[in-house]
């Protein structure tokens, strides 16, 4: 029995631990079940923490401590490795072509390639000094060309841009941030929170140029040295870097014929429209049964249980996976944020689709009635539903993120504190301690 | 024991450096491997973290420099062994 892993992101790693922790492997003391896994990935770096490239290029961190399993973790859930890129999949013979490589064949194949950054369509963005952040070779060339006291101009919106913004002001440059609408993130945060972000980045020197939008990438000699926004303006600029949104490299398993939407179609089991054919992660638009929808999630927690879950019935152990509200925390302009359940909605002018570290259940927020605390830097907004809580914004100080997840997640029923929540100037970041506080005593008196 | 009592409040102090330990929320984490960069015995505290387990390990000075680092608020101390519980 053959499993073929194609991706070296979480969702291919989560799903060899899977199909390990059913067919163990000879080194740990197994005899691996007859089965062979052989990962398949073009990543010259293979797994790596994606997330972190964020603070590799904040220079918190160094490129090689991004890489979370060492070889001897490799070795002891025994796979083979396979650099190159799969260019088909031939589903009646059960084989993957690579690259370059003899044709592999399968028994049970996980889709785990990802998501790419859209490209930026404009005149001028092939120069030399214009960049995405997709993955770790995108990080390191932006460094290569970072310089102290050099322009950029970052185009964007959600976490990617922002984590552009914060590098570029971390390695003193000066920083241009164009936003096509009046405000930050405007289909998730509120415009108090987008406020808050805004503030934070001015503060730092950041110059924010709202209605701007970019026509042009102008370049010397074939580099970069400025721009020209739809109104006509220029700014001279030394780099242009961007994060419009992502894309799930649906690619291969279009060619194959498999279902496709915006993602790889799969039902809870994470499975496509093959039986013998699996999808995780940020290229998988899983079916969420509570809802009836498939959504599109672009966070590594999900990618990570998907995978987990891809793996598992890939063994025949017949597992859903359970979507949870989605859940981000991420750091805006310095201040750690949590995203909880459904937030906002409607579009953003400066994404095209689903962002990295995105989730399309943040924007299907139903008619909600808002509460929140707080308008300096610790704020919280709830969104309160008719029984339950339905999502939260939890910005600075992160005390009731833990609580606000486990009762959003768990739908509490927050009856008995649904009226106090919505009186005005309640004290809701109190109010929801008590609840949570009463709700543990309670599991533990039981 | 009214001879230990003296001593009482030093011991909490120390119960808690003792059986405190580095307590990591999964669901948050994403590997980034900041907590494992900084920590300066060089505890592995993000493989901790991976697995979703406390960071029980005997060199571990709870200094908190993972705790404080994490961008993402994965870390907590937590007082995690039971058994010290309602001790006198």
């Amino acid at each position: 029995m053959r499993y073929v892993i194609i991706g070296f992101g979480v969702a291919g790693i989560a799903a060899i631990e899977a199909i390990r922790s059913v067919h163990p492997s000879s080194v740990r003391g197994g005899d691996g079940g007859g089965v062979e896994i052989v990962l398949v990935g073009d990543d010259p770096h293979g797994f790596y923490s994606r997330p972190g490239l964020a603070y590799f290029l904040t220079g918190e961190l160094h490129d090689k401590a991004l890489y979370p399993r060492t070889s001897n973790d490799f070795k002891r859930l025994n796979f083979g490795t396979l650099r190159g890129r799969v260019t088909r999949i031939i589903r009646d013979q059960r084989l993957v072509e690579i690259d370059g490589k003899p044709p592999l064949s399968y028994d049970r194949l996980l889709l785990a390639v990802g998501a790419q950054a859209m490209p930026m369509k404009v005149t001028g963005a092939d120069l030399d000094g214009v960049f995405k952040l997709d993955h770790l070779e995108d990080a390191k060339r932006i460094l290569s060309h970072v310089r102290r006291g050099k322009t950029v101009v970052v185009v964007g919106g959600g976490i990617t841009a922002l984590e552009l913004v914060e590098a570029f002001t971390a390695r003193g440059m000066k920083v241009h941030y164009l936003l096509r609408g009046d405000r930050y993130w405007s289909n998730v945060l509120d415009e108090h929170e987008s406020e808050i972000v805004e503030h934070r980045l001015q503060e730092e020197k950041v110059q924010l140029h709202y209605h701007s939008e970019i026509a042009e990438v102008t370049g010397h000699h074939g580099r970069v040295n400025g721009i020209r926004l739809q109104d006509g303006k220029t700014l001279k600029c030394d780099m242009v870097a961007y994060a419009i949104g992502i894309r799930p490299r649906v690619d291969l398993a279009k060619q194959a014929g498999l279902a496709v939407d915006r993602g790889i179609l799969v039902n809870e089991f994470m499975q496509t429209d093959d039986p013998n054919i699996f999808a995780a992660g940020d290229v998988a638009q899983a079916y969420d049964p509570a809802t009836g929808t498939s959504i599109l999630d672009s966070l590594w927690a999900p990618a990570r249980q998907q995978g987990y879950a891809a793996g598992l019935n890939m063994s025949g152990r017949q597992t859903a996976y359970v979507k949870s509200a989605a859940f981000n925390v991420t750091r805006l302009a310095g201040l750690t944020t949590t995203i909880i359940g459904m937030v906002g909605r409607g579009r953003d002018d400066d994404l095209v689709g689903i962002a990295r570290g995105d989730s399309e259940t943040w924007r299907k927020l139903p008619g909600a009635i808002v509460a929140q605390a707080g308008f300096d830097v610790n704020r919280l907004r709830l969104l309160v539903g008719e029984r339950t809580l339905l999502g939260a914004i939890v910005m600075g100080d992160q005390k009731l993120s833990f609580p606000l997840e486990k009762i959003i997640s768990g739908n509490m029923d927050i009856t008995p504190i649904r009226e106090k929540l919505l009186l005005p100037n309640a004290k809701v970041a109190d109010i929801v301690a008590d609840f949570w506080t009463k709700y543990q005593t309670a599991a533990v008196n039981n | 024991m009214t001879f230990l009592n003296l001593f009482k409040r030093d011991a909490d102090k120390h119960t808690v450096l003792s059986t405190g330990h580095v307590v990591p929320d999964s669901a948050r984490c994403v590997q980034c491997g900041i907590c494992s960069y900084n920590c300066p015995i060089g505890i592995d505290v993000r493989a901790h973290a991976w697995r979703g387990e406390a960071v029980v390990h005997s060199q571990c000075l709870t200094c908190g420099e993972c705790v404080a680092r994490c961008p993402r608020g994965v870390l907590r101390f937590e007082q995690t062994d039971l058994f010290a519980k309602g001790e006198s």
